[in-house]
């Protein structure tokens, strides 16, 4: 594969494919330059077959679509080598390590697709009578049991679309408890280190949003937060473990703070993949969780989603829980058996019915994002509870194992405050006086045949770097990382700039010019002859 | 367990590497009243892949798939025939197993497709620009009002009574917190086009509309003129939103950007995603030029290289959380990445000429049944100006006729009474959706079904 160059020389000048003579096509061997389907499709063909229109009468009266539009086609060949050849353009975790910090790039089995390609999980439409769909609302109400008993909560609300619509999810029900009790509260305290979708969920729901600092060890500024509750805080969002990849060891001391006054703990948990099986959130007196299925269970990222993102309810928040939901009915006498249990769900009509009127409403149409439910519960029957735990145990053991194996070699600010959990931060302080940055070294690592970790975030550390293994590599994958990680490190150490300023050197392209595209952002293609005549 | 590579001796190793002699040193920072000692109780171990496939293919049996049986299921999510080889690409690793495309050199596969994808949207929906998705149509409608309110500045939206009640429910939700205020029609079954109501949405807009919006085809199945409501709304200063939940209509029908609309959101499924029980679907998001600094979303852009070579990047990243936090346009991060592929391989597949064909074919399916459900005695139909789906009404309660038509083995449409709970006029209207993958013998099983049902 084009970018997997792991025991070739990747210093500039050993080979230099970018710099040779460029080929009368635009292809290197199997480097494939692909045009755009507006360039090599015709609207007059097609790759689909369709039967023959029968004669009917139009009921569109007048609205028919008559001017071009202007979507070519490909025959069927032609388009899956399209596809295929712009697939070869992309890093996958499929194709090697990812260790994108907080991101968990987990290997994605494959057992999951087959199951969410059932006909009888992705062939079902939502508004199917309940009586016929009576096995998806059993898959549902089986992850929706795992879901709880995992963190130790009473309720789960399973419709949210993704990790940030669970932050939307959690933060709205906090706010309909509070109002419930007449309570106006016009803040969320949001530490400085936590995903930027936190403080714009706040926000998004009407809340001021302050920032509370870190202390000196990576954690939040546990007296700094206590000191600004007041009748003022509705809720503080906290990340854990956070986005240092430490675990906030006063966790428990700040939701008593929080509930004494009379605020709610929402945490983001995004990095629930690193204390799944050790740690139940709620026993550290979490009000509300999200739980990112694309993390934590291994649903994948498929180039930025979907994703899906169940959120957990203490006792106080479970009765403003969002619709629909899927509750059990109550076994008729004398029926056993898996296949006779009985599920309903509650809905616009029937959530006053059965004393769910104080749920908060509806989030988005329809009851969730199914096909990522069917895939986490593979995921999470394959494991089994010992399994999930061993998920947390080897993802913090490797991020701990890069840690203590490139300290001496880079610069690791909370270092010396203890283990990390699943993921290792680094700063950029090792390439101090070097001219090198921590976007030269990502460039760089996509020479060696890895994928980047994820670059300046958290924000609270200067040029960080944040490397997230997960569980699913092997030592031998981990040391080879390292060992490549060491190489520019020491590369950087001797001043060898050439290797970073420029790279990457082998991938599809050289770096890419995100100013210009935002300066004169061109979002859509249009014909050159329009750019012409614009330029004119 | 077959996913985790570490052996016991790699573990052993690796402590010894940092400086840990067991695993829980490593969870030292936990309070040890947290800690558990051993796996969870009262939940099972791990199991081999037959096992967890048998499970789950018990669940999916005690589902009807919808491909099994004579299907008309639509309001909001609309069956159609995806060529063998969308699938097949989707789960191609390097697209399947692939993050948001932050690292631009290693992602062009993705960031290319997403260029296309935005492109065909835009064009389909006759608008400048599209967005790389949203989750899906009713949250990307949500997304549509507060865009409006920060263009306009003016604080109410009014909503259209043939817009999926689902969607208005999901912007209720949000609405009631952020204070804008949603004026939503009532809707009317009488006059041959039920939950057309703009005469009235004309009527209403006034100096604080912000945003008037209208779903076509409705979920009534009535196709609508907008341009007179788009006008009337710009001579206001407020924007038309519209939506488009069955995006094949715009194979048949004119556009929303032809008839006049500011921002257009659909739900994108129809196009190689599936039905899915409901997600993941495809949120689409279009505007013009002149508001895409206020839309929500990732959007992707063309650029250079080093080296001059044509690329592209996502872009105008200054309106997003990662950058803006609090001040971002949207809370939005995920999207639906894989759902968009999907669509736009099926929409390449198709290709214009392939597109028109297909909505051609869905059109003279949903004549054919509406013709031959008008001539059941007692059912009248209520839509007369339909793309491929409809409402008849019928003489006994729609919701027991569903549930009797399940039992006979058809699908046989949405009761409106489970979109509208609290509108008993509601209870005996009947909500068809009519596609390619209907044949005759499915049309002629549905006329049975509800000729026996509203005989009974």
């Amino acid at each position: 594969m084009s970018m997997m160059n792991q025991g070739r020389p990747s210093a500039p000048g050993a080979v230099a494919p970018a710099h040779l003579a460029p080929t009368v096509t635009g292809n290197k061997a199997l480097m494939l330059e692909e045009p755009l389907i507006f360039e090599n499709g015709s609207v007059d063909v097609t790759g689909v077959d369709l039967e023959a229109v029968p004669a009917h009468k139009s009921r569109l009266a007048g609205l028919e679509r008559s001017a071009p539009i202007g979507l070519p086609g490909l025959a069927e060949g032609e388009a899956v080598r399209h596809y295929t050849r712009l697939s070869r353009q992309n890093y996958g975790i499929d194709l090697g390590l990812f260790p994108l910090g907080s991101c968990t790039m987990k290997h994605n089995p494959r057992l999951n697709e087959k199951m969410a390609r059932l006909p009888g999980f992705g062939d079902v439409h939502p508004l199917q009578p309940q009586d016929t769909v009576q096995g998806a609302f059993e898959l549902i109400h089986r992850l929706a049991h795992w879901l709880k008993t995992l963190t130790n909560m009473p309720a789960v609300a399973m419709t949210p679309k993704a990790g940030a619509h669970g932050e939307l999810c959690g933060i709205l029900a906090i706010r309909a408890a509070l109002e419930a009790r007449g309570d106006a509260r016009k803040v969320v305290l949001v530490p400085e280190s936590a995903h930027g979708t936190n403080p714009a969920t706040a926000a998004f729901c009407g809340y001021e949003v302050e920032s509370i600092p870190a202390n000196a060890r990576g954690r939040v500024d546990t007296d700094a937060l206590i000191a600004r509750l007041g009748p003022d805080v509705a809720a503080v969002m906290i990340t854990n473990p956070n986005t240092c990849g430490l675990f906030e060891p006063d966790m428990k001391r700040i939701s008593d703070a929080v509930h004494a006054a009379g605020a709610y703990v929402y945490c983001d948990g995004a990095n629930f993949n690193a204390i799944v099986g050790r740690v139940r959130p709620g026993d550290l007196g979490v009000d509300a969780m999200h739980i990112n299925l694309h993390k934590t269970f291994s649903t994948p990222h498929g180039g930025g989603g979907p994703g899906s993102g169940p959120v957990v309810f203490s006792e106080a928040l479970a009765p403003y829980a969002p619709i629909p939901f899927v509750v059990e009915e109550e076994a008729a006498p004398g029926i056993r058996g898996a296949d006779n249990r009985r599920f309903h769900l509650i809905e616009e009509e029937t959530a006053n019915a059965e004393h769910h009127e104080n749920s908060f409403g509806r989030l988005s149409a329809f009851h969730g994002q199914m096909g990522m439910f069917v895939r986490a519960l593979a995921y999470i029957e394959s494991h089994g509870a010992d399994g999930l735990r061993q998920v947390a145990e080897d993802a913090v053991l490797n991020a701990n194992y890069i840690l203590r194996s490139l300290d001496d070699v880079m610069s690791a600010p909370f270092g010396a405050s203890g283990p990390c959990m699943h993921e290792a931060l680094f700063d950029d302080s090792y390439l101090k006086d070097s001219g090198i940055t921590t976007l030269d070294v990502a460039k760089a690592m996509i020479d060696e045949g890895f994928h980047p970790m994820t670059m300046y975030f958290p924000l609270v550390v200067h040029g960080a770097m944040l490397i997230e293994p997960t569980e699913t590599e092997s030592r031998g994958r981990l040391d080879q990382f390292i060992e490549a990680m060491r190489a520019l490190a020491a590369a950087a150490k001797s001043g060898d700039t050439t290797r970073f300023a420029t790279a990457p050197h082998f991938a599809p392209r050289s770096r890419l010019d995100e100013t210009r595209a935002a300066r004169t952002p061109i979002l859509a293609w249009k014909p050159a002859t329009d750019e012409r005549q614009a330029a004119e | 367990m077959r996913y985790l590579p570490l052996t016991p001796e790699d573990r052993q190793a690796m402590l010894a590497k940092v400086g840990a002699t067991s695993i829980d040193e490593l969870f030292v920072d936990v309070p040890a009243e947290a800690r558990l000692s051993a796996p969870i109780e009262g939940l099972p171990f791990h199991k081999p892949e037959m096992l967890v496939e048998r499970e789950l293919t018990r669940m999916a049996n005690r589902n009807m798939a919808a491909g099994q049986y004579p299907f008309f299921i639509g309001a909001g999510a609309y069956r159609h025939h995806v060529p063998a080889s969308v699938d097949h690409l989707i789960q191609r690793g390097e697209f399947l197993t692939s993050y948001t495309p932050y690292q631009p050199e290693i992602a062009q596969g993705t960031l290319q497709y997403l260029f296309e994808f935005q492109t065909q949207v835009a064009r389909l929906l006759g608008m400048d620009v599209a967005n790389a998705s949203m989750y899906d149509g009713s949250t990307a409608m949500t997304e549509a009002i507060f865009m409006a309110r920060r263009i306009t500045r003016r604080g109410t939206t009014r909503i259209s009574a043939g817009v999926h009640p689902q969607y208005i429910s999901a912007a209720q939700t949000l609405c009631r917190f952020t204070g804008d205020k949603l004026v939503i029609g009532e809707p009317d079954l009488a006059g041959g086009n039920p939950g057309d109501d703009i005469a009235r949405l004309i009527a209403g807009i006034d100096s604080d509309t912000s945003a008037v919006i209208v779903q076509n085809p409705n979920i009534f199945g009535h196709v609508a003129d907008l341009s007179e409501l788009a006008a009337a709304a710009h001579a206001s200063g407020a924007l038309l939103i519209v939506v488009v939940t069955e995006i094949v209509s715009l194979g048949a029908i004119r556009s929303p950007g032809e008839m006049g609309a500011d921002i257009v959101v659909g739900e994108g499924q129809s196009l190689g995603v599936g039905l899915q029980f409901g997600g993941p679907h495809l949120g689409l998001f279009a505007c013009n030029q002149k508001h895409v600094r206020q839309m929500p979303g990732r959007l992707c852009g063309e650029t250079l290289d080093a080296d001059g070579r044509r690329g592209f990047v996502l872009t105008l990243s200054t309106r997003e959380q990662h950058i803006r936090r609090e001040k971002a346009t949207s809370n939005i991060c995920t999207n639906s990445g894989l759902m968009s592929l999907a669509f736009t391989i099926h929409m390449t597949l198709l290709g214009e000429k392939g597109l028109r064909h297909l909505a051609e074919l869905n059109h003279a399916r949903a004549c054919e049944t509406a013709d031959k459900l008008a001539a059941i005695p007692g059912v009248k139909l209520l839509t007369q100006r339909f793309f491929n789906e409809f409402a008849i009404e019928i003489p006994v309660p729609a919701r027991q006729a569903v549930r009797d038509m399940a039992e006979m083995g058809v699908l046989g449409g949405v009761s409106a009474a489970r979109l509208y709970p609290g509108h008993p006029e509601m209870d005996r209207v009947l909500i068809l959706a009519v596609t390619e993958t209907v044949s005759a013998a499915d049309i002629d099983a549905l006329v049975r079904a509800l000729s026996e049902v509203v005989s009974k």
